[in-house]
Formats: C-alpha cells, structure tokens, sequence
C-alpha cells in the first residue's frame, strides 16, 4: 500500500520545505476545509429541520467566518500564483518572489476582513 | 547537484490523457470561479452594500449568489436578486466548484492510496459524490 515510506514521522515533521511547502500545505488545508464546509451546508440547507437550523447557525458565528474565509482567501490567491506560474511557465524561476507577492496580497486583505468581522461581532 | 535535462515532449506525443485534461480543467475552472466570484461581488455592491448588507452579507452573495443568503439584510425588496439570471450565475459556481473541488479530493486521496484498486474506487465514490453533490445543489438554487 502507498503509506510505507523510507523516512520516520519525526524526520517527515521536520522536512524545511519552507515557504513553497507552506503554501502547498495551507492550500490543502484550504481547499478541505471549503470542501468539508460547502458539503455540510448544501446537505444541511437539504436536509432543513433542527439539525440543518443548528449546523447553519454554526457557520454564522464569526469565528467560524474567520476561519472559512481564511481557506476561501488563500486557496483563491494561492490558486492564482499556481495557475498564473502553470500558464506562463517561463515565471516558475520567480516562484519565490511570486510567494512573497501572493502573502503581501494575503495578509492586508484578510487583515481587514478579520477587522470588519470581530468589529460587526462585538459592535453589534 | 545533478542537472538533469528536463524532456521536452509535444502534447501530441505526450497525448491528451484525462489527468492532463483535469490538470488544465483545474487552472481554467480557477479563473472561471475567479470571474464569477467578482461577479458576484459587483452585484452585491450594487444590491446594497452602502447601508442595507454588513460585510459578511456581500461576502455571502460573492461566493454563492443564491437569494436565501442575503434574506437577513435590510435590503427592501430581493425578489429581483432571485432572478433566472442570478440562479444562473450561482448554477454555472456550484458545478465548477464542486467538479474542482471533487477533483482536488482526488489528487489528495492519489497521495495516500498508490493501488490500482483503492484508487479505482476512490474515482467511483469521487463520481457518486459530485453528481449527487450538484443535483443536490441545483435543487436547492432553483427552490428557494
């Protein structure tokens, strides 16, 4: 089967793969996460009764918001680096500096987006 | 370090497989979401982001512009919002979005699962999950 492999955990957690691997790892978190979300919401939205009631009233509290819109902010920007690098691959040299644009995009916006989701959830 | 000279093959020699076919379906359907999601924001700026929706509203709208998911807003009238148009715009989403994202939970499953079967059957449920997954989805759009 495909999960015996020739390195330890130990060695595997600490793989410096850095910011590329970063972006790979916070990509599928991103891309589950919204995958996970999405599923439970159209069944729940399906499904309609208390438990969809209940299931639905999770998504609106702001720390899930925060939460799923991280997955959603990164995975869009971060798909974008990829699919941009994957059409024009002469620009895969510039990967790096690519990252650096793409957390420069990233930080500011989803900063402001957290600061109008707690103000809205604690200013009432 | 060893510098190995990558193989340069034409896409008619490489073939057009179905992996290659999904890896660009991927990046393309990526800018499609893109152009719609942008869509979707102008219109909910238009609908009433200026003092009629918080930002967790339009946001809403942008990512999937179905009418019951600006219902709460102050917005006075969204029957116009609940249009063949817009329904269409959210249906072109979700089936992108799920064929995407069902694809993206293959690519992860192939690197746990290296047997011919188990990725046999991966591919089957995968199948099961995304048509199920849009007719589930575009139940819900054109209903509500």
């Amino acid at each position: 089967m495909g999960l015996s492999r020739n390195v330890s955990l130990w060695t595997g957690l600490r793989y410096k793969g850095q910011g590329p691997y970063l972006t790979f790892i916070l990509h599928r978190v991103g891309g589950l996460g919204m995958g996970i979300f999405v599923t439970i919401h159209i069944l729940a939205s399906f499904l309609g009764g208390e438990g969809g009631v209940l299931v639905n009233s999770i998504y609106e509290n702001w720390m899930f918001q925060i939460f799923i819109f991280f997955c959603a902010l990164f995975h869009a920007i971060n798909g974008l680096r990829i699919t941009l690098l994957d059409l024009f691959p002469k620009l895969i040299e510039h990967e790096h500096e690519a990252i650096w644009i793409e957390w420069a995009v990233f930080l500011p916006t989803f900063g402001i987006a957290v600061l109008a989701i707690v103000t809205t959830a604690l200013g009432g | 370090m060893n510098h190995s000279k990558t193989r340069q093959l034409s896409l008619a020699k490489r073939g057009m497989t179905f992996e290659i076919l999904m890896w660009y379906f991927t990046r393309l359907s990526a800018l499609a979401m893109y152009a719609l999601i942008l869509f979707g924001l102008i219109g909910g700026l238009i609908m009433g982001a200026r003092n009629q929706m918080n930002f967790a509203d339009v946001m809403r709208w942008a990512f999937m512009p179905n009418v019951t998911h600006v219902q709460s807003t102050d917005v006075p009238d969204i029957t116009p919002w609940a249009s063949a148009f817009w329904k269409s715009a959210a249906s072109a989403l979700l089936l992108l979005a799920v064929a995407h994202g069902v694809h993206g939970l293959v690519v992860i499953a192939d690197d746990y699962i290296a047997s011919a079967g188990g990725r046999k059957i991966v591919r089957l449920l995968s199948i099961v999950m995304m048509l199920s997954m849009m007719a589930i989805g575009l139940y819900i759009l054109w209903t509500s």
